[in-house]
């Protein structure tokens, strides 16, 4: 299977990590893993900022790219979600943009999608011994409905304690650019979050979304807390032989 | 006489920062939501067809809304023949003249008020107050608030800000004939209430009222309430005065079946509320004018997109879910419509000219909780993101955006900017200067990497 991997322009910059771990794990699972090097932004921030005409040309220059694939793979739920729930509101019903969105739209999964849904494994052979918690990300929990998914990857890794935490489904405060225009309400939201990560005792909060993870580990590193953040593929992709 | 929005400083941040500092407002708002959500949670929970309902209810309000001329007119050809009085309001100046006028015609100086939230939006008591005509609150909560000279702060539970000891201190201070040892018991302080309004009720001759829901094929308004307050001023006095917002009808009683479901299920948590009142133009010796009230709406209803703002049935279930409503509390949108749903309603009715009401839209995390609980299924989120679109933005952000698509519209652009700020990754300081200071005043930044992940692509797959 001729799979693109999206990488998101917050993992390619920040968080490298997390592509390299997708790309291995993927392979192990015998995906033919591609990088559209043209690839760039979704334009979720664009959009969701009330810049419409600058996120329009983002979408344009995405359905582009990744035109042609069998599959393309996000290590993002939020990214996802943008390419799949928003791009078909920002065309005109009947242009040749929607009909390149409508094209390749329904292509792009969130990587605990294209694992459980395409790939159809849920035992994806990782081990990690440690205590984990898990946070669905708003994008991923309501807009894409992954629902277990991703907790169904992650109690079939070896070694791996996986603990509730509490009041999940509450956002963590991030919100994009709402985290620096209302950073009093987002810093209380992530507060909220970060005692709830505390109370479940992990050394590890795990999310499909390292736009989320950086508030919340930005949070949780700023209290010294000691707990890590890491993100989904990065556990996934860890194996007995790497550790 | 309870303050008034109209003309508030600040913004939708400005507000929250003051109201998160606030330990008694957060613990009071947490512990009320919490305990309406998983009671909404938990009566929804046990109809199996509850999505379908939604479904239906959308439909209905869609297909009203969509020929509203043809209803309003068959609601006001029914009120009429029912001996009931029609007025047409265009905005809240003329709906706040009938309504006076009519108070004026009848020589009293008094009047009971059912809860409402279109009068609220009009200030009809501010109105009828430069009149000389006193609007009595009946309604618990907006009772508190009306004698607090306070700001309702949630649609279903406009006093949801205060607790039972604030309430008592409000009671002892501004309610006439309070026993002075009242305690901060509920049964108490609602005895000392019903004493209070029981008074007003029989000697009062007006009472003005808004509506729930208005059904055209017959000429019926329906208001729900829990405590009966509502039912003793629309039966009691001689004349009954309405003000109902257009969006309010339904086409016929079918319709409204839908709707008595979905309304306290969503609103109390509720399989039921305990009263329903339903009325048909007036009854012998008594009078009813129902003022049909525009204000804004007709825009909305033009608007794609907002539109749907207008299927909204007051119900508060996007207000209990929302985690920016629960830490910034409802005085921080400034309007009487606070939480999602005012977050998209008060930019369309009243534009967004003022810092405040141009700061709604972004009053939002677009965690999309409330779109999920919505029982019209209002998708609040994606009204948002259209009203950040035509709000107006601050140059320097215009600016930065603007660069960050020219980045963004190309790869090579991309890579060079990644370069380069992996160059100055030891420069970066722990505390950002600038707009970016709100991330790092309580955030650490993460490292920047040595390498972009295409960069890595490029040296090791490529090849």
């Amino acid at each position: 299977m001729r799979v693109a991997l999206f990488i998101t322009c917050v993992n390619d910059t920040l968080f490298p990590g997390t592509g390299k771990a997708v790309v291995s794990l993927l392979r192990r699972l015998d995906c033919d893993v591609d990088f559209p090097a043209a690839q760039t932004c979704c334009g979720q921030m664009h959009v969701n900022t009330g810049y419409r005409a600058e996120g329009v040309r983002l979408a344009r220059h995405f359905t582009e790219v990744f035109a042609g694939y069998d599959a393309v793979v996000a290590p993002s739920g939020s990214c996802a979600a943008m390419v799949r729930e928003q791009y078909p509101k920002l065309a005109r019903p009947g242009s040749k943009g929607a009909a390149a969105i409508a094209e390749v739209a329904p292509k792009v999964y969130e990587l605990s999608e294209f694992l459980i849904d395409v790939l159809k494994v849920d035992d994806v052979g990782a081990y990690f011994p440690h205590r984990v918690t898990y946070h669905p990300t708003c994008h991923s929990l309501r807009g894409l409905h992954l629902g277990d998914r991703p907790t169904r990857l992650l109690r079939h890794v070896r070694g791996l304690e996986l603990v509730p935490l509490p009041g999940a489904e509450e956002c963590c405060g991030f919100g994009g650019t709402f985290a620096v225009k209302n950073p009093a309400v987002s810093a209380a939201m992530g507060a909220d979050k970060t005692r709830s990560i505390m109370d479940t005792g992990a050394e590890v909060l795990c999310a499909a979304d390292n736009s989320c993870l950086m508030h919340i580990g930005g949070t949780l590193s700023r209290q010294k807390t000691g707990v890590r953040t890491m993100h989904l593929a990065e556990i996934l992709a860890s194996t007995e032989e790497a550790q | 006489m309870s303050a008034t929005f109209l003309g508030m400083p600040g913004s939708f941040p400005k507000n929250a920062e003051k109201a998160v500092q606030n330990s008694q407002l957060r613990y009071n708002l947490r512990k009320a939501t919490h305990t309406i959500r998983g009671k909404r949670a938990s009566v929804v929970g046990e109809l199996p067809d509850w999505q379908e309902l939604r479904a239906a209810g959308k439909a209905i309000k869609d297909h009203t809304l969509r020929n509203l001329d043809r209803y309003l007119v068959q609601m006001e050809e029914a009120v009429t023949r029912a001996g009931g009085t029609v007025h047409w309001a265009r905005d809240a100046a003329e709906a706040n003249r009938i309504v006076t006028d009519l108070v004026k015609a009848t020589g009293e100086t008094e009047v009971v008020k059912v809860k409402s939230m279109a009068t609220q939006e009009i200030d009809l008591n501010q109105a009828l107050a430069a009149e000389g005509i006193t609007a009595y609150e009946t309604d618990l909560a907006e009772l508190i608030v009306q004698l607090g000279d306070d700001f309702p702060s949630h649609i279903l539970v406009p006093a949801i800000h205060r607790n039972r000891s604030e309430i008592r201190e409000i009671f002892l201070d501004k309610m006439p004939k309070v026993p002075e040892n009242l305690t901060d018991d509920p049964p108490a302080l609602a005895e000392a209430a019903r004493l209070h309004l029981r008074e007003r009720f029989l000697k009062s001759k007006v009472a003005i009222s808004g509506a729930n829901f208005m059904v055209a094929e017959s000429g019926t308004l329906v208001v729900l309430e829990s405590e009966g307050n509502g039912r003793m001023c629309l039966t009691l006095p001689q004349t009954l005065i309405s003000v109902v917002g257009i969006e309010k009808l339904l086409p016929s009683w079918r319709d409204l079946e839908v709707f008595l479901q979905l309304l306290p299920r969503s609103s109390t948590g509720e399989r039921m509320n305990p009263y329903t009142s339903m009325w048909t133009g007036a009854v012998e010796g008594q009078e009813f004018h129902l003022v049909l009230l525009d204000n804004g709406r007709t825009d909305v209803l033009a608007d794609e997109v907002g539109r749907q703002a207008l299927r909204c049935i007051r119900c508060s279930a996007c207000l209990n879910v929302c985690p920016v409503y629960e830490r910034a509390g409802g005085h921080a949108y400034g309007s009487v419509y606070p939480g999602p749903i005012g977050a998209i309603l008060t930019p369309q009715l009243r534009g967004m000219g003022s810092d405040l009401d141009a700061s709604l839209p972004y009053a939002s995390s677009l965690c999309g909780a409330c779109y999920e609980v919505c029982p019209v299924a209002i998708d609040i989120p994606e009204v948002l993101v259209d009203l950040r679109a035509k709000a107006p933005h601050a140059a320097a952000e215009r600016a930065g955006m603007k660069v960050a698509g020219w980045i963004f519209n190309d790869h090579t652009r991309l890579a060079k900017a990644q370069r380069a700020a992996i160059r100055l990754r030891k420069l970066v300081p722990k505390r950002l200067p600038g707009p970016l200071s709100a991330w790092t005043d309580t955030r650490d930044i993460p490292d920047i990497p040595e390498e972009s992940f295409r960069d890595w692509w490029e040296r090791n797959e490529r090849a």
